[in-house]
């Protein structure tokens, strides 16, 4: 039996972050009031000019240099003809003959093995509406106001190979436009989405084989499983020597599963041509140059410095870089107090738990690269056990007060006094004489009750090694 | 050089524009096509050795833009003015299976 690969190709659309519209002045914001954000550019009314949003034009080209993509001499945009209820003006302001960027490339590490992802393309649009559907009365409704919002389209080379590399390759473009700050990336609100092209063929062969397009993919774990079964399907065809359809599928979530899109068959004919209202547009390369320069660190590059800089493994690299902020909070920390190894298990360990538990991003947490750092220092110092780091940090958290002024307020420091502890111990041996007698029977286990109960007492202030030590010599000395 | 254009590729094109046409429209439109094309066709015959494609009547204009900056919208009852068929806020249209 034939070994068979899956090809795919993806089509990442994202809206980009700017205050008003590609080619008109009306609010991106999202969850506006039904049809509230919409004017006669976006409706599409007759005799109106759209002229383009400078700032889309520029996050454009950012996102296109990031993505090592070379900007086209000539830029200019046309019109996608086309009849849908979504689409007011009967056709979409696109790029087609000359788009922004061309051949670019994405490095994507995959198991271990580097690998670079080819960009075909990267060109500037418009959105169209949303559309509820009423099952019931075979209604939709309309609602304009995503109309008209800058979408960049990023169109890959069918280079990827499986559903996770799919996965990771997605990843490193949203962690890409994050850095740049040029989209939220919001996929539940639709800030980015993607169809692939996939398709199968025995392994050796050169020659594509027929593909499908699939559509409705609204997360990453979507995308996960809806390229894993599609891939399994196709598969499953050829091997009974059954022919693929070419045809748009879509995913369904709830069944788990692809099925073709009820769609009348015709071609599609775009009658694609020069979008007559927008002037072309240039940009000169010394300006390309100086774009390029002021590109932030990326994060393929920015984690290959944390492995060879800051010694941590590939694994915490990822983590930590996937988001700017991670990066950026781990770094200020690192140079309040250098201690790499620390701040990632904090940061990755309980302030990434508390993050996920209170649904915040960490740049809007009340919790700084100072207050892990002052935490670090209590524990270094021993004035506050681990345990009690935890407490510190909710404190940090709730209020957003010093570590120092939570431990003196709460009076969390540690008590490693061996008189106090002594006292303490003493109690703690009286009250539980049945624990001394299984320990001078030889359960030693019996040992860690009591330091348990000496914890309790102390509220987890007690310095453990030295319970232990102490607890030891008492016992012994009464054997 | 006499343009042609059959009475399918009529059809084709009304029914990308959601037109439809009786049998007589068809050969009306399939004459006056053919006459726009053979009147664009003359311009097949310039000489255009040394001339540049363009995309814009307006050579020397270009890299026209806008700030980034919200103005008001329309209302919505402003935009759903001409709405035929309206749903609260929204407008209602026929479901169509995509
Ligand atoms: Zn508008």
């Amino acid at each position: 039996m034939k070994n068979f690969e899956v090809v795919i190709g993806l089509e990442v659309h994202v809206h980009l972050l700017t205050q008003s519209k590609a080619f008109c002045g009306c609010s991106t914001k999202f969850g506006l009031p039904p049809n509230s954000a919409t004017c006669p550019v976006c409706l599409g009314l007759p005799g109106v000019l759209p002229v383009l949003n400078e700032k889309a034009f520029l996050y454009a080209v950012k996102t296109a240099l990031a993505l090592n993509c070379q900007i086209q001499d000539v830029i200019k945009f046309d019109r996608k003809n086309y009849y849908y209820p979504d689409l007011p003006k009967n056709f979409q302001i696109s790029q087609y003959e000359m788009p922004l960027a061309h051949n670019g490339y994405v490095d994507i590490e995959h198991s271990g093995r580097e690998k670079k992802i080819r960009i075909n393309r990267v060109h500037l649009e418009e959105d169209a509406g949303k559309l509820m559907h009423d099952e019931k009365r075979g209604l939709s409704y309309l609602d304009l106001n995503r109309t008209g919002i800058p979408l960049l389209e990023i169109v890959s080379e069918p280079d990827l190979r499986s559903a996770e590399e799919t996965s990771t390759y997605l990843q490193n473009i949203k962690s890409i436009l994050l850095y740049l700050k040029v989209s939220d990336c919001n996929m539940e609100e639709g800030s980015l989405r993607c169809d692939a092209n996939i398709s199968v063929r025995p392994k050796g062969e050169n020659a594509l084989g027929v593909k499908a397009e699939l559509k409705n993919m609204n997360s990453f774990k979507a995308v996960r499983d809806a390229l894993s079964y599609e891939g399994r399907r196709q598969i499953d065809l050829r091997k009974k020597g059954e022919k693929i359809a070419q045809e748009t599928r879509l995913w369904d979530e709830a069944k788990a599963m692809t099925a073709p899109m009820r769609t009348k068959e015709e071609t599609h004919d775009y009658r694609y041509f020069p979008e007559p209202d927008l002037a072309p547009f240039t940009i000169e390369r010394v300006e390309i140059e100086k774009i390029k320069s002021a590109l932030p660190e990326l994060p393929q590059v920015k984690k290959k410095r944390f492995i060879s800089k800051y010694k941590v493994s590939e694994y915490d690299a990822n983590a930590l870089t996937r988001d700017r902020a991670v990066s950026d909070f781990f770094e200020e920390t690192i140079r309040i107090v250098d201690k790499p190894k620390e701040i990632v298990n904090w940061l990755l360990g309980d302030v990434a738990a508390i993050l996920n538990e209170r649904k915040i991003p960490i740049e809007k947490a009340p919790f700084k690269p100072a207050h892990l750092a002052s935490i670090l220092r209590l524990i270094q110092s021993e004035e506050i056990t681990g345990k009690i780091a935890k407490e510190v940090l909710q404190g940090v958290f709730d209020t957003g007060s010093q570590p120092e002024a939570i431990v003196d307020k709460k009076g969390l420091k540690q008590i490693k006094d061996a008189g106090e502890l002594s006292g303490i111990i003493e109690g703690v041996l009286t009250e539980n004489k049945k624990s001394v007698e299984d320990y001078k029977k030889g359960k030693k286990n019996a040992i860690t009750f009591m330091v348990g109960q000496v914890m309790k007492k102390t509220k987890g202030k007690a310095n453990p090694q030295k319970v232990n030590e102490i607890l030891r010599k008492k016992l012994g000395s009464q054997i | 050089m006499k343009q042609r254009i059959d009475k399918k590729t009529v059809r084709h094109v009304a029914r990308l524009s959601r037109i439809s046409l009786s049998g007589k429209e068809v050969a009306l439109y399939q004459k006056q096509l053919a006459d726009i094309l053979d009147y664009i066709n003359q311009l097949n015959k310039a000489d255009t050795t040394g001339t540049p494609p363009t995309s814009h009547p307006l050579e020397s204009l270009k890299n026209v833009f806008r700030e980034d900056r919200v103005r008001k919208s329309l209302p919505a009852e402003k935009a759903l003015q001409n709405a035929p068929e309206r749903k609260d806020d929204f407008f209602s249209v026929p479901k169509i299976i995509e």
